[in-house]
């Protein structure tokens, strides 16, 4: 009986997270923003998401399946990034560029380095940058409250329904504030992509992250916090400093990247100090962008510029050493020494 | 005073099968007790006994070559062989193996001192060597040794009564049982080493203990006090103990003694009122028996140098589906494949698991990076980039990152979402360079 008894090294508990569910966690965090993309735009918001989705999924097994590797299908990390995908085109997008950019994104940034875990850039947000060489289908943004047919979008159609995001509006050679009010622009109902306009959604998705411990508050608050004293400091156009930053935090993907890409676990740092750094040099350079670039918009470009610097981050950010002084105390032993 | 500790995690306390259950002797005494010349820090002891002699409960059958402390009989009977044997820690030991002969006769050098206070630092330390008590948490080290590293260097007695690890509750037990005897052994410590304060460190899911221990203090001037913790694993390591209390941190390599702490298992206290005041060396102790996979959980008072497989007998045996016997709790427990080893005097616990209990065993498991492990080190280590570079056998990488600052608590691997044997890889990466070092030396 019991006869061989199984030998393994401590410990020998696992606590109940495991990568798939907390890959599930970040899809229940983003179902909130998706409600409001399918409230603004209608069902189609939701059939280019799941048509993301799948072509994620499709490229992921079909590609470890011809390279004869282990199905990753399973750790729905493929999913989180179609969603991702999906939420930073416009409602409007065509579906085939959908599925070109997932194609960029799953196969491009991240089997070709290994899979899962060893890309060194955020697999949604590189795709969305390589699909910016279709600038026009990817700066066309319907108005909230259209609701877009499923099938047989047309140009003309698009064209007829949309308006400008409120970034580039302040990013005019003098810059003026959207037309929408701060309200609207809490609840979403303002241009940009599909996931991005409802802040309110998103931080519902942020505060969900966060309660579960998927994510710490560490990279999103120094993130979104960076912007704001800026965009505070240096407001522009005359606008009063106080709107402009406000204006600045709830308008363009700064909190959809700041809560759900920026956290991406794999291209950030794993270190307390190296998120924080990471965060705030995102945050600079976002606002850099946004003022100096020639694109309204800087959050995805900040966030992949920092995802390569992300191992350096962890070099800087170090733990402290356990029972060895801190610097000052080092200086301060030196004193004592002295005397 | 409240100094948190940095990480940790919090494993569900499976605590609730034995903690009501008194530490009772085992209905059927061991036919024979193997007493390993191994159970410490340090080296192997020398039997002082052959086969064929015949020895008394409390004789003490083996001397400390080097560091270590001596061997006592567990049980009265005849030396029926010395001889290597299964080790709880592995591989084979010389051991010496007595037959018992159910008498239970008792004999020791040591005089019993009911009133102590006339004894000196010496004597004590002395009497604490005699009796052959180790640090009972589960690392060994003597603890006559311990006291003398720590006279005029410590300022700060601290009791270790923490017992953070899932399923153990010999500790709680004992403490509800013998808080008198606990205090008195504090006391003696105190004595020892000269020092008019101690604290007793107790986790917060174990407030009846907290409770007994303040009663019986209540309206004695002892200087004792009782810290009840916020329940975090590994709150009862040494070095997170003493951080919890004092706030301070014993540097990478140093013992507790360089941060002027003294830290002992309060079943070392007890152990140590037993030998100073009724002149009884270490012979046996309590241990909790639990987990899915044992009939009936419960706590024995067992005699040192029983074979784990009558343990587990005396506790209503294995169950069907039993695969795991761990010596200790299940975060930092040694596997046991051989159940003829005997327990030994840091065995605590024996916890027997089935595989629905055990952690499961991942087959190529992938890093997220999610930075997990790092969060919950309380070491402040990095186990993702150790891992890194030990699975890339670049183990030489791995001292930059302070590998052997690793106390092996298990929070990394417990909290790590891809199943990633962190603990394991750490443990080859610390082999690995101390054969580094010694190739370099030869």
């Amino acid at each position: 009986m019991n006869n061989p008894l199984s030998v393994a090294s401590s410990p020998h508990l696992s606590g109940k997270a495991t990568t798939r569910s907390l890959m599930l966690d970040v899809l229940i965090s983003l179902v909130p923003a998706m409600a409001a993309a399918v409230f603004f735009w209608g069902p189609r918001a939701l059939v280019l998401t799941l048509v993301t989705v799948a072509a994620c999924v499709v490229f992921e097994y079909a590609y470890r399946r011809l390279m004869k590797q282990t199905s990753s299908v399973g750790d729905l990390s493929a999913c989180v990034t179609g969603v991702l995908l999906a939420f930073c085109l416009p409602a409007n997008a065509p579906y085939w560029l959908a599925i070109i950019g997932a194609f960029f994104a799953i196969v491009i940034v991240k089997q070709l380095f290994g899979g899962l875990g060893k890309n060194f850039m955020n697999p949604a947000l590189a795709a969305r940058c390589f699909l910016f060489s279709y600038p026009t289908l990817m700066t066309t943004w319907a108005a909230p409250n259209n609701m877009l047919p499923v099938f047989g979008i047309t140009d003309e159609y698009v064209s007829a329904v949309s308006t400008a995001t409120p970034l580039a509006n302040m990013h005019l050679a003098t810059p003026v504030l959207p037309d929408a009010t701060l309200t609207q622009m809490f609840v979403g109902q303002i241009g940009g992509c599909l996931g991005e306009v409802s802040a309110v959604m998103l931080i519902i998705g942020g505060i969900y992250l966060v309660t579960r411990k998927v994510i710490s508050p560490r990279i999103p608050l120094c993130y979104i916090g960076t912007v704001a004293v800026l965009t505070f400091l240096f407001p522009r156009g005359g606008i009063d400093r106080l709107d402009w930053m406000l204006y600045s935090v709830l308008g363009g993907g700064l909190l959809l990247g700041a809560i759900f890409m920026a956290t991406d676990y794999v291209t950030s740092p794993i270190t307390k100090r190296g998120q924080v750094i990471y965060a705030i040099g995102c945050g600079l350079l976002t606002v850099f962008i946004r003022y100096f670039g020639s694109y309204p918009e800087g959050v995805s470009y900040s966030i992949l510029v920092m995802n390569a610097f992300a191992w350096m981050f962890d070099k800087f950010g170090k733990p402290h050493r356990f029972g060895t002084p801190h610097f000052w105390e080092k200086s301060k032993a030196k004193e004592g020494a002295a005397k | 005073m409240s100094h948190s500790f940095f990480g940790g995690v919090h494993p569900a306390e499976h605590k609730a099968a034995t903690e009501g259950k008194p530490i009772v002797p085992m209905e059927v005494a061991p036919q024979q007790v193997v007493l390993p010349m191994s159970m410490h820090v340090g080296a192997p002891c020398k039997p002082i006994v052959a086969v064929g002699d015949q020895v008394t409960v409390g004789q003490k059958i083996a001397e400390p070559a080097g560091l270590g402390a001596p061997i006592h009989a567990s049980v009265s009977g005849k030396v029926v062989a010395v001889e290597p044997r299964p080790h709880p820690g592995g591989d084979k030991v010389m051991a010496v193996v007595i037959e018992n002969d159910g008498l239970d006769t008792f004999g020791s050098e040591l005089t019993p001192h009911a009133d102590f206070s006339g004894l000196t630092t010496e004597q004590i330390v002395d009497i604490v060597r005699e009796a052959g008590i180790t640090g009972m948490g589960g690392a060994g080290f003597p603890t006559h040794v311990k006291i003398q590293s720590a006279i005029g260097k410590a300022d700060t007695i601290i009791i270790n009564a923490a017992e953070c690890e899932p399923y153990i509750t010999s500790d709680h037990r004992l403490m509800l049982e013998h808080p008198q005897e606990i205090i008195t052994g504090v006391q003696i410590i105190m004595q020892a080493l000269q020092l008019k304060s101690a604290v007793i460190g107790v986790e917060d899911n174990k407030m009846d203990a907290v409770k007994v221990l303040e009663e019986t203090l209540q309206g004695k001037d002892t200087g004792i006090t009782v810290l009840a913790a916020k329940t975090r694993y590994p709150q009862g390591a040494e070095k997170q103990l003493i951080q919890r209390v004092t706030g301070r941190q014993v540097p990478p390599g140093k013992l507790p003694a360089d941060v002027a702490c003294a830290v002992f298992n309060v079943s070392t206290a007890y152990a140590i009122y037993e030998a100073v005041c009724l002149g009884r060396p270490l012979t046996r102790r309590g241990v909790t028996v639990s987990g899915e996979g044992v009939a009936n959980p419960c706590n024995l008072m067992v005699p040192i140098g029983t074979p784990l497989q009558h343990i587990v007998d005396q506790a209503g045996g294995l169950t069907e589906n039993a695969a795991w016997v761990l010596m200790g709790g299940p975060m930092m427990g040694i596997a046991q494949y051989d159940l003829s080893a005997p327990m030994i005097k840091g065995t605590n616990a024996l916890t027997c698991m089935v595989p629905a209990e055990h952690a499961p065993a991942v087959t190529d498991p992938v890093c997220i990076r999610c930075g997990k492990c790092v969060e919950a080190c309380p070491m402040h280590l990095e186990p993702m980039y150790i891992n890194m570079y030990t699975t890339a056998r670049r183990y030489e990488e791995t001292e930059q990152f302070h590998v052997t600052d690793c106390i092996e608590c298990g929070s990394c691997a417990y909290t790590c979402p891809a199943g990633i044997p962190l603990v394991q890889n750490i443990r080859v990466a610390k082999i690995q360079l101390r054969a580094l070092a010694q190739k370099a030396k030869s």
